[in-house]
């Protein structure tokens, strides 16, 4: 049984400022090994190798790539306005790093070396999923500054559009959270990676887990819907201005949100840091010690690397195509679906013994089964547009055009010429 | 509050990061002055003038943020009432039922009437 909410807020200073520095460094190695790890799976799926010249296996390139921006000239563009040009990367970076303190890495261990028992977590609070996604919401606020500031309509439009796509998917984000915080009667992320000590929630609570692994990538902006960052779209969208590691923090806070979504979506679903089935059963110490560290890296690195599958895999999808799925199809069917967990849930607690869990998985998997039947149906095909009527006019605007279907060549007018000699007889 | 401040500990070190970042960029790497470099770039011919900021918007960012102004209230409301649920009981659930019933309601409208269409 993990740390449960009391456990917190009773940890010496030495511990806390160790576990901040230790989550600080995990998240920029995370970040450094995601680029390269990217960069290699993308490379293999489109059937050639990616970086494999700097370091072990290509391991430093990363590192490489930032030394390489640190050493470029930084660049404020005239029509900048120059504060906020300079703040704006610093907005989106912290509140990136922020929303790590509260993601539960494992049960209480024993320091080495010293008697001081701790939980494998910053620290937990009562409403620390909450406070996830209100940090993350501060994220935005830097990218919409940053495109403002840049003094270029592209900037403007491509931060703009960056912000409206991510508040978009936050809200069907939050409502399949609802779900979660219905089946655990908690906000905070260890007490809900106990409450999963018997079955993970990505299985009484799949179109919630489907929904938010569909928003948490149009949260982060990633593909496929990353028209913000298509090159030829919006250039570079907000940070099309920015030189250097100013550029590279941008980057960074990408990533690192990539990965707080992952680390959100293994503590909600995907049970935390427990053990998947089976291993748990069979081996005593799986969920003791510092081995469930390795169960939460293993499935938040299945995440991103789903996130890289994706990216790799489908082709981009227009604007308004996903912000309408956003706001259209996945809100209703968010909404619908929290009023059957209530609903579930009433009739349990009211009626217990009579209806049982299993109603849940069936009515999920009816869900689910629904949703796919309906995003897998044909579009109404347009009727076939009508060919032109007009006469066919081999001159029209002054140069030759050939007939469009539904015209018809004249027929061949004789021109009077006949072969015959013509004089050399 | 002993549970929020090793967030400030994360945040400090965050903030350290990230000025030291943006110190070191401008201070490491060359400043070769180029009158082309500091125009906003716009695929590489000359920009046209815009004003200040960026010139004018289009209104339909706005209105998607107070759209999602509105459903972030309805998620703020749903939260408390979800992790009570077992104490409020059926009347409970009855009265959160009326209120996503108004949310519908609103959002049915706004659906119908074009509001969540992107141009």
């Amino acid at each position: 049984m993990g740390p449960t909410l009391e456990s917190f807020g009773q940890d010496p200073v030495w511990v806390v400022i160790l576990k901040a520095v230790l989550v600080f460094v995990v998240l920029v190695l995370l970040t450094l090994f995601n680029i390269w790890w990217e960069r290699r799976v993308v490379a293999r799926m489109q059937h050639r190798i990616g970086p494999n010249r700097n370091g072990p296996f290509g391991l430093l390139q990363s590192l490489a790539d930032g030394v390489k921006l640190a050493l470029k000239e930084d660049i404020i563009p005239k029509a900048a306005d120059k504060v906020v040009f300079v703040l704006a990367p610093v907005i989106v970076v912290v509140p990136a790093f922020v929303t790590f303190s509260v993601i539960p890495f494992g049960p209480e261990v024993r320091i080495p070396f010293t008697d001081v028992v701790t939980p494998l977590q910053l620290t937990d609070m009562p409403v620390a999923v909450i406070f996830v996604m209100a940090i993350a919401s501060i994220g935005i606020y830097g990218i919409v500054l940053g495109g403002w500031s840049s003094g270029s309509t592209y900037s403007l439009l491509g931060g703009l559009r960056s912000s409206a796509q991510m508040i978009s998917y936050e809200v069907a984000m939050g409502l399949a959270l609802i779900t979660v915080f219905l089946q655990a009667g908690t906000m905070s992320t260890s007490e809900i990676v106990n409450a999963q000590a018997g079955l993970w929630y990505f299985v009484p609570l799949l179109p919630s887990f489907i929904i938010y692994v569909i928003s948490m990538v149009g949260e982060v902006n990633r593909a496929p819907f990353d028209l913000p960052e298509a090159e030829g779209e919006l250039v570079g969208g907000f940070h099309t201005e920015y030189s250097s590691l100013k550029f590279a923090l941008f980057f960074l806070a990408e990533y690192i949100n990539m990965a707080t979504v992952s680390a959100i979506a293994t503590t909600l679903f995907l049970g935390g840091w427990r053990a998947p089935f089976g291993i748990a059963q069979v081996w005593e110490g799986a969920n003791e010690g510092y081995w469930p560290v390795l169960w939460f890296f293993g499935k938040m690195l299945a995440f991103i690397f789903f996130f890289i599958w994706l990216r790799g895999s489908l082709p981009r999808l227009r604007y308004d195509q996903f912000m309408d799925f956003g706001w259209k199809v996945l809100i209703p069917i968010s909404l619908v679906w929290i009023v059957g967990v209530a609903g579930m849930r009433i009739v349990r607690n009211e009626y217990a013994g009579q209806l049982d869990q299993t109603w849940l998985f069936v009515a999920a998997g009816v869900f689910a089964a629904v949703l796919v039947v309906l995003l897998l149906l044909p579009e109404r095909r347009q009727p076939e547009p009508e060919p032109e009527r007009a006469e066919f006019d081999a001159f029209a605007g002054g140069y030759p055009v050939p007939p469009m279907p539904g015209q018809e060549l004249p027929a061949r007018v004789p021109t009077g010429a006949t072969t015959h000699d013509g004089g050399n007889d | 509050m002993e549970l929020y401040t090793p967030i400030l500990a994360l945040m400090v070190l965050a903030l350290g990061f990230a000025v030291f970042s943006v110190v070191v960029s401008s201070l490491t790497g060359p400043a070769r002055y180029n009158r082309a470099k500091l125009d906003s770039y716009e695929c590489g011919i000359e920009p046209t003038p815009q004003a200040h900021g960026g010139g004018r918007i289009p209104v339909k960012y706005y209105t998607v943020a107070m759209t999602f102004i509105i459903f972030d209230v309805e998620i703020m409301f749903l939260v408390p009432w979800a992790i009570y649920f077992d104490e409020l009981a059926l009347f409970g659930f009855l009265a959160m039922l009326l209120f996503l019933v108004n949310i519908t309601i609103a959002y049915v409208y706004e659906f119908k009437r074009g509001g969540l269409d992107w141009d």
